[in-house]
């Protein structure tokens, strides 16, 4: 319980009626100024979080803390806290200058420094000299950026962003991830932000939370999610994954597709079934006698950036992989990967007791070096 | 060609429009200048601005005015509270509802209720205030006109409502308003086609009510509406009857032009 937590919820459920609960005894912290993204397909209670942080909902149970305080009976208006709306909401009635005005006319400011304080939140957002223009007049991009100036006008601690870039094309939607990165550091606020586009992200987030089925799978930085997942969900949810049964022979030595393989997981039981996962950008091709693993092509896509392979073992399983070089359907393949590029799950694992056993395992290591 | 086909459509609304809106309105101004000997004249337009005309024309607009605010005063927030409701559509329906029986009918139906013997006195003197004279005063007119108007008023209303993003209401409270607050600066402001497009559909009728002045409110009222039903039925002067049904349609374009709509966008 550091003092620099912003926001933090203490066994929080949400359940509407008799339905099974949005959100299940979730417990978290957000530290001050940093970049969150509540990661999830539709459903596992992303956004239940957001609107109970911006206090739209009341949670059915557990506590919720903003700046240390207890704001379970804090409505939003009195919540120091923005949002900026998946479908912007900007007031239709209103134009520029008022929908970023509304807040600040709201809280009885002087007519001066309201102007100042919205042309200064205009121009944050790159929208000088847009004041007098309707809502309806400007593009999808604009309204985001009108939605973005409307809620940082106000000062919040903490800006809450429910999936604002979906509504955009692909290239105006990897121009606004710099923009909000950007923005956010420029800010030093509290960013959470809501998507189901993993790879937006991994791309702007300094922690991610994954969520499925009103539980936080995982949590962590871009890197230990996308090289360490916890569990198959994560794993297929976070990027293209091989995902293969294997059993666990000794700390560091697994097997799996009829081999054994030496990898740099451990802390497990001897003989353990595990799941193994390797990436489709870590397999290599290679002559098939090279390869760790011998496989025949059955079929190939073009994907701009890499060619997408898939291949079939003796086993009758199947291998993705991602690559810049060409194959022919029907060759015989080898593939090579690193020990490093195995990474290996313990089947039903939580988070807490995965974090664990990589903290023993490494103190192990420690040990044994030692 | 194809456009000259297209035309061939139009022609049952066009026929439609002339004979029975058209061809109507020119009658109308055309018997507006006759006197009762068939003569032409502009001695009834004359006789609309004497004092008598005139205080009547005010007295419609007075009334028309209390019946369209009691009628919003009570349909807006039903309206609200209806699109807040889980069956909406069918409460919705229940309300409407009346409006189907003819108005004649309800008429009627409430000579019965707030006559001398009717159940409203019973339930006065259950309460030990005694008999009161409620049939033929301002007040008997102008509830069951409101009674009668309240759906009309509810309707465009509740569309305008129900059609409200309801995220705008998060982002308001988002941004610090209260509910009353979000109310007048958000809720309103976007509901106000349907109070206009509500005020109109009770407000031009209103004017020219005549029924009801005469069952409910005993020809103590005399409007607009009255003036002309007496003019064509009863003193035969259809000339000066014409010149105030001229003027009605002034007025209510007037009105029509004066609250139409502008369209938004509404995101």
């Amino acid at each position: 319980m550091s003092n620099q937590a912003i926001i933090r919820f203490e066994k929080v459920t949400k359940q509407y009626d008799e339905d099974p609960p949005v959100l299940n005894d979730v417990s978290f912290e957000m530290e001050r100024g940093r970049f969150y993204t509540l990661l999830g397909p539709s459903g596992c209670g992303k956004t239940t979080i957001l609107r109970l942080i911006a206090g739209l909902i009341e949670p059915t149970s557990g506590k919720i803390y903003i700046d240390g305080k207890l704001v379970n009976d804090v409505p939003a208006n009195k919540r120091q806290v923005n949002t900026v709306f998946q479908d912007y909401a900007l007031f239709p009635h209103l134009n520029v200058f008022e929908n970023v005005a509304f807040g600040l006319r709201i809280k009885k400011l002087k007519k001066e420094e309201i102007k100042q304080k919205v042309r200064e939140a205009l121009r944050f957002v790159n929208l000088e000299g847009y004041e007098n223009r309707e809502i309806k007049e400007m593009s999808g991009g604009q309204r985001q950026r009108v939605a973005i100036a409307r809620a940082i006008v106000n000062e919040p601690e903490v800006l809450l962003l429910d999936e604002p870039l979906s509504a955009l094309d692909l290239k105006l939607r990897t121009e606004m991830q710099y923009e909000l990165r950007e923005l956010q550091q420029r800010l030093g606020i509290t960013f959470v932000f809501v998507t189901h586009d993993q790879e937006e992200a991994l791309a702007m987030s300094d922690e991610i939370f994954v969520l499925n089925n009103g539980v936080i799978q995982q949590r962590g930085t871009p890197t230990d999610i996308y090289d360490e997942p916890i569990n198959r969900f994560v794993a297929n949810f976070i990027g293209e994954s091989n995902i293969l049964k294997g059993r666990m022979i000794q700390d560091y030595l697994v097997e799996f597709a009829g081999k054994q393989f030496t990898c740099v997981d451990g802390g497990f039981n001897p003989n353990e079934t595990v799941e193994i996962v390797i990436r489709p950008e870590d397999l290599e091709i290679t002559p098939p006698e090279k390869g760790k693993i011998q496989v025949k092509v059955d079929s190939q896509l073009f994907r701009g950036v890499h060619y997408e392979i898939c291949c079939y073992d003796q086993q009758g399983t199947e291998w993705i992989i991602h690559t810049t070089k060409k194959v022919n359907v029907g060759d015989d393949i080898g593939l090579y990967f690193e020990p490093e590029a195995i990474h290996v799950m313990r089947i039903g694992e939580t988070e807490e007791e995965f974090d664990a056993r990589l903290e023993a395992y490494h103190e192990q290591g420690v040990a044994n070096e030692g | 060609m194809k456009v000259r086909g297209r035309n061939i459509f139009l022609i049952p609304y066009m026929l439609w429009i002339i004979i029975f809106v058209i061809s109507p309105i020119l009658l109308v101004v055309y018997y507006s200048f006759l006197d009762l000997d068939g003569n032409f004249t502009l001695s009834n337009y004359q006789t609309f601005f004497t004092p008598v005309y005139l205080k009547m024309t005010l007295n419609s607009f007075w009334y028309a005015f209390l019946i369209t605010a009691f009628s919003l005063l009570i349909a807006y927030p039903t309206a609200y509270l209806l699109t807040k409701t889980k069956y909406k559509q069918l409460w919705l329906l229940l309300i409407i509802l009346p409006s189907w029986i003819n108005l004649l009918l309800k008429a009627y139906a409430f000579l019965g209720i707030f006559g001398t013997y009717g159940f409203a006195n019973a339930m006065l003197e259950v309460f030990g205030i005694g008999k009161k004279q409620i049939l033929f005063t301002d007040f008997s007119f102008i509830f069951v006109s409101v009674y009668i108007f309240i759906p009309f008023m509810i309707l465009p209303i509740f569309n305008a409502i129900d059609k409200l993003n309801p995220s705008l209401i998060d982002a308001s409270r988002d941004l610090g308003s209260s509910a009353w607050m979000t109310f007048r600066r958000v809720v309103f402001p976007l509901t106000i086609d349907g109070v206009k497009s509500g005020c109109q559909v009770v407000f031009i009728p209103a004017l020219s009510l005549f029924m009801l002045t005469r069952l409910i409110a005993g020809n103590r009222v005399i409007t607009l509406g009255t003036a002309v039903e007496q003019h064509f039925l009863v003193t035969q002067n259809w000339g000066m009857g014409a010149t105030i049904a001229v003027f009605l349609i002034i007025i209510m374009v007037l009105i029509m032009f004066l609250t139409g709509n502008r369209k938004r966008g509404v995101l």
